[in-house]
């Protein structure tokens, strides 16, 4: 693992009753389940949910004491079918990741979980990742709900009200036996804030206790006929009880003056949003009072018919505030109204852009224009012709360039991605596909490799179609992450089992590093509650691939590139597999710099390396950029009117990882580069040794100086 | 019909404009989180309810990446705060690098009717401003100026300089700046307090802010990209050489005088490289190119000569490169930038990687040729030296090797890579000259030497556009438009490793040639 640790935040899981707890949503989150009774927790990493497993993770010792088991699922169908303990025992168990892609991979249990039905509470958090930022397809997971028909929160987006969502699912869930999945968008679970803690309960029945008095009940189990009786089930009880259970519990909220011509329907997630524009039309107060009423839906799934209706009634029109696409809430509040034959008209996607981010200026323009339309008596004469007399900002949109993400200072998989670029120079371009990871920013310049990625361990296996082999055999790069997530069985068994002549590139950080470094089986480190240590080659050979190259040291660029080149030439049948190892650089940094710099203190030798280019033998070429795109290797213009072009320079964020001059040797660049290792510390012996040698080059430097003509700056 | 309230519009609430609305436009790295933090433990030690809220994710990564904070009086409940900047609606806006601030003002985040911006001035480049052979670095001046007009008040410097020179980062002397610029309602103290609750790297957070926030308070001067002004060179050296140094620089700066502004320069340029003599050579060269030029040009075509000849003269050969690698100067620069202090060593590793060109470049002129021209002997010497070397030239051996091979200078004339420079020198010159009187068109031919630069396949890539870009303009120098053509040819050439750009160039001409 990469060694962080969250004690800080595990202290947050303990608070009691009464006290308060203040900082991220996500957090809260993790200490409102253990405030409800969990018995089991689990999940698969990824932004945003990735806080709420570390912290678990490094609270071991709390869960213990509370009787609650923590499991690092291998995947998000593991997590997701983790949740069986719920169908036959009275346990809360709760499971996290990633949405849309998450429940896409979890979708196969979640059905099956919602057929079956549930005894215990079970909670799904989704850490919807959607609009700026997001590093994912842009989906909703909200259509998983409507499929397998388990129930959806979606909270509004400060920590009382997230915190009292996971109380409400558990319970919902428990009152209609079916699972609950609770949406939290990715600004929500970051969103800081505070909220009035409870002391942490232990289950009721723990998973532990459970097993001494095993249940079973074959009409839970998901075979004709009970899989029918189960659909009905789903119609004729489960619904009718959670449409119960969300009225009488008030999980939706009114706002607002009870009767005004209009009134607003929002996602609970948009609350805050919709209260912004409302304050900046002078509709709503610094506490959120607002003028125009609301109708909050932090059950978005199944949507009430009778309590919307009650909230239409005497209304004119409705605006439906639904981020995102397809529009499901629009459609099925449309047919309610259809149905109940009402005159009220409702507004939504022909006011709001259909796809997108509802932003700031989003939400105030779609506002603005419906209530223009609606109610223009509320709108100020400002609102309904705005007469702006705003300077001419001049345009800098052909001026800034655009940043995406990519390799971090140091980060051991640009010179894979390097020496790529090299064989590509010697074979021409490549069919190259690519998974999920960090190794997905090579897409981008200067590298410009892999064109698809089709999900997480997929990488391979989306290049199956050109494992028959051709004049140049594929390549398709996937890291340890996406390996152990399902890439062995998907990807390589795939491979092996079809004697695919393809090459494969595993990218191996030493733990799932894109998602902040969590253990996976083959980390390096030992790890007290989880089977590490186990080599990805050995996976490999078990599934009868035999031929598996080690890099162990990616920066070499020169060896790399033989590899892979040895890799697309050798003449042996099946399947190509390279394994390219090197740590995260970047969660490396964050244990050993403080460390090396304790060791300084301390008196001890250490070295520091740390690369840089002679400003005078750099010609601005910039091909070693090309080759690279680290984020210390820059340019900088010089202070020489006989020069045009800046030249390379490398910072002080340098870590000395060596891909600089490892790829101006292996592309044969320049002589620029050199690498300055500055030892503290020295020995007297190497003092000694050292002060001799500066004295011989001195001489021989003073020597020649004194020959011929030096120019210099005047001191 | 229920009856409806009477919903007529009403002044805003006048305690909304008590929010103070902060955003933070960073790159991933930069500390956007920990600066969000303490901005937030500040407004809440002060009685202020404060949220904050920020994407994460792959930002870390270097991606732009925006954090967000609210604060408003927390007396008389929890108001509702906004999880996202709203363009038009921030107050306060930190860019904590120079082309995150025109994000910013592009984002319509910066208002002249409400936003404090901070800027830091430095640059953090773009990979695509970095990838492109020629100059693609972004104007921060076009960032500045829009600054200047989006901005209520507009605060910059280079915060990223201040805090390294401080020992810090740069969230420790952005936070500085924003005590510094008044726009939050707390006392310098306050935000101090914020700092030293945060408990890591206390004293030079400190120190980055202290400084920070006085250059918040007084910028230190109106341009903060001016440079200090060039020192003089001195020229040291035995007697004989000062004095026939002399003679050069008097002859150098009896040319006209926008000439001898880079011919100075060039002068010193070429007799660094070889000698006196070789300095002579040069002003020879120049003096010719100034006997067809005139004053009603300004002498625009000698000015560049001085400026491309001297390049070219002063080619990158192995002989030069072991010569800086093994001055004192350069030993005492390196030791400055990587900041040496008593009692460290320092280990030099140089990064070399010869082949067979670079050694029969080095042969006899007439011999080297023929050794060139022998592939079965290119590959014997490619295998006896092509590969790559690692040289420690803090160890005596290396460095005896780089110093015997820099000292080389007086074999350099004979060598064969010299006959190919001067053949080529002589080529470009006698082209570009051969064009006159079409001027302007000189002029440009001229300035294509700009292509031709770095080592092995660079150079030869370098080389290959030039020959491209001229043969291109030969084509249509009849044309009144051809110096316009030649220039377009030029850049195009820079814009991209492949010469895509240049090809699509050629192209065009190719379509009306």
């Amino acid at each position: 693992m990469a060694e962080r640790s969250f004690k800080a935040e595990v202290e947050h899981l303990r608070l009691g009753e009464g006290e308060t707890f203040t900082g991220e949503g996500i957090l809260a989150i993790t200490k409102a389940l253990l405030e409800n009774g969990v018995g089991y927790v689990g999940g698969y990493q990824g932004a945003p949910i990735s806080h709420l497993m570390d912290v678990l993770a490094d609270a071991q010792e709390l869960l213990g004491e509370l009787g609650v088991r923590f499991e690092a699922n291998a995947n998000e169908a593991a997590a997701a079918a983790m949740l069986a303990a719920s169908v036959h025992y009275p346990i809360r168990g709760a499971v996290t990741f990633k949405g849309s892609v998450g429940v896409n991979v979890a979708s196969d249990a979640l059905a099956n979980l919602s057929s079956s039905g549930v005894t215990g509470g079970a909670l799904v958090i989704v850490g919807e990742d959607y609009g700026e930022g997001s590093s994912i397809m842009q989906e909703r997971s909200h259509a998983f709900a409507m499929k397998s028909q388990f129930w959806l929160l979606d909270p509004r987006p400060n920590l009382p009200s997230i915190t009292k969502a996971v109380s409400d699912g558990f319970e919902l869930s428990e009152a209609s036996n079916t699972p609950v999945m609770l949406m939290v968008r990715i600004r929500s679970c970051h969103v800081t804030g505070s909220f009035r803690t409870r002391d942490n309960r232990r289950p009721t029945l723990s998973v532990r206790d459970a097993l001494s008095a095993p249940r079973s009940d074959f009409a839970r189990v998901v075979l004709p006929p009970m899989s029918y009786a189960h659909e009905q089930d789903k119609i004729r009880n489960r619904w009718p009880a959670a449409e119960r259970f969300i009225r009488e519990r008030g999980l939706n909220e009114v706002f607002g003056s009870a009767s005004a011509p209009v009134g607003l329907v929002l996602q609970g997630g948009m609350y805050n949003g919709v209260i912004r524009a409302l304050q900046r039309l002078g509709l709503a107060d610094l506490h959120g009072n607002s003028r125009v009423p609301l109708y909050v839906l932090n059950v978005t799934y199944p949507l009430v018919s009778s309590e919307f209706l009650e909230f239409c009634e005497g209304k004119e029109q409705i605006l439906v505030i639904e981020e995102g696409q397809p529009e499901f809430i629009e459609q099925q509040l449309s047919t309610y109204l259809y149905r109940a034959g009402t005159p009220v008209r409702l507004r939504g996607k022909d006011i709001f852009p259909m796809a997108g981010e509802y932003t700031g200026q989003v939400m105030l323009d779609s506002l603005t224009t419906f209530l223009k339309q609606a109610a223009p008596g509320l709108l100020a004469a400002v609102h309904r012709a705005p007469n702006e007399d705003r300077p001419q900002i001049p345009d800098l949109s052909k001026t800034v360039p655009i940043r995406p993400p990519g390799f971090c200072t140091g980060c051991p998989e640009r010179p894979i991605f390097a020496a790529m670029k090299l064989v590509q120079k010697e074979t021409g371009k490549l069919q190259i596909s690519a998974d999920i990871g960090c190794h997905l920013f090579a897409a981008l310049p200067p590298f410009e490799i892999g064109g698809a990625t089709m999900g997480y361990g997929l990488g391979p296996a989306a290049n199956a179609a050109f494992g028959g082999g051709g004049a140049s055999r594929a390549i398709s790069v996937i890291g340890d992450g996406g390996f152990w997530h399902n890439g062995l069985s998907s990807s390589f068994g795939n491979m092996a089992f079809n004697k695919s002549d393809s090459v494969a590139v595993i990218v191996d950080n030493y733990y799932s590093a894109a998602t902040g470094g969590q253990d996976v089986m083959s980390s390096r480190a030992d790890n007290a509650t989880k089977a590490t240590r186990n080599p990805i080659s050995k996976a490999l050979k078990g599934i009868g691939i035999t031929w598996v190259r080690e890099v162990n040291r990616t920066y070499d660029v020169g060896h790399m590139r033989d590899v892979l080149r040895e890799a697309l030439t050798t003449g042996k049948p099946g399947p190509k597999v390279i394994v390219a190892s090197s740590e995260c650089m970047l969660n490396k940094q964050r244990r050993e710099k403080p460390l090396a710099a304790q060791a300084i203190k301390e008196g001890r030798r250490v070295e520091t390396p740390r690369f840089g280019v002679d400003e005078d033998i750099c010609t601005g070429d910039h091909a070693c950029i090309r080759l690279s795109g680290c984020p210390s290797l820059s340019l900088k213009r010089l202070d020489d009117p006989l020069r045009d072009d800046p030249v390379a320079s490398i910072d002080q964020s340098c870590v000395g990882c060596g891909n600089c001059g490892e790829v101006a040797d292996a592309a044969i660049l320049c002589p620029s580069f050199y690498e300055a290792r500055v030892v503290h510390n020295p020995g007297p012996w190497e003092r000694r040794i050292a002060a001799l040698r500066a004295r011989i080059i001195g001489w021989l430097q003073s020597r020649r100086s004194a020959r011929r003509l030096t120019f210099e700056a005047a001191r | 019909m229920t009856a409806h309230d009477p919903l007529i519009a009403q002044a805003p609430d006048p305690a909304l404009s008590s929010i103070i609305k902060l955003a933070v436009l960073a790159v991933g790295g930069q500390g956007g989180g920990v600066l969000t933090g303490w901005i937030e433990d500040l407004a809440r030690q002060n009685g202020y309810a404060a949220q904050a809220t920020s994407v994460a994710g792959v930002a870390q990564r270097t991606g732009a990446t925006v954090y967000y904070v609210e604060m408003a009086p927390a007396a008389g409940g929890t108001p509702v705060f906004s999880l996202m900047p709203a363009a038009g609606d921030v107050d306060v806006m930190i860019a904590a690098e120079m082309m995150e601030a025109g994000r910013a003002i592009i984002r319509g985040f910066v208002t002249p009717d409400r936003t404090t911006l901070i800027a830091s001035t430095h640059r953090a480049l773009a990979v695509s401003e970095k990838m492109a052979p020629g100059d693609g670095i972004a104007s921060s001046a076009e960032v500045m100026a829009a600054a200047e007009i989006a901005a209520r008040r507009f605060i910059a410097a280079d915060f990223d300089t201040l805090a390294i020179r401080n020992g810090s980062v740069i969230s420790a002397s952005l936070f500085g700046a924003l005590a510094g610029s008044g726009a939050l309602p707390f006392p310098r103290e306050a935000f101090e307090a914020a700092i030293r609750s945060s408990g890591k790297g206390v004293e030079g957070s400190l120190r980055a802010f202290g400084a920070a926030f006085a250059e918040a308070q007084s910028p230190t001067s109106d341009a903060p990209e001016t440079r200090p002004a060039k020192p003089a060179l001195a020229v040291n050296g035995p007697a004989r050489l000062t004095a026939a140094w002399a003679d050069l620089q008097r002859r150098a700066l009896a040319l006209p005088a926008p000439v001898h502004e880079l011919a100075l320069p060039g002068l010193r340029k070429v007799v660094d490289f070889q000698d006196i003599a070789y300095g002579a050579e040069y002003l020879g060269r120049l003096e010719s190119v100034l006997a067809r030029d005139s004053v009603a040009h300004c002498y625009a075509l000698t000015r560049e000569a001085a400026k491309y000849i001297a390049n070219a003269m002063a080619y990158d050969d192995v002989i030069r490169v072991a010569d800086l690698k093994t001055r004192a100067a350069r030993l005492t620069r390196i030791e400055g930038e990587m900041r040496l202090r008593d009692g460290n060593l320092m280990q030099l590793t140089e990064y070399m990687h010869p082949r067979a060109e670079e050694i029969a470049g080095l042969l006899p002129a007439t011999f080297g040729a023929r050794i060139a021209a022998s592939p079965v002997w290119m590959a014997r010497l490619d295998r006896w030296f092509s590969k790559g070397r690692r040289m420690r030239t803090d160890s005596l051996l290396a460095f005896v090797m780089l110093h015997a091979v820099g000292g080389l200078k007086g074999w350099r004339r004979r060598t064969l890579r010299h006959a190919q420079e001067v053949a080529h020198l002589d080529q470009w010159l006698d082209t570009a000259l051969g064009v006159l009187p079409r001027y302007d068109l000189a002029v440009e031919m001229i300035r294509c030497r700009r292509l031709i630069k770095g080592y092995s396949d660079t150079h030869a890539r370098g080389q290959s556009k030039f020959d491209r870009v001229l043969a291109a303009t030969a084509q249509i120098a009849d044309r009144p438009d051809a110096a316009d053509w030649c220039r377009r040819l030029r850049d195009a050439a820079l814009k991209d490793e492949e010469g895509k750009a240049l090809d699509g160039a050629i192209l065009t001409i190719n379509s009306f040639a």
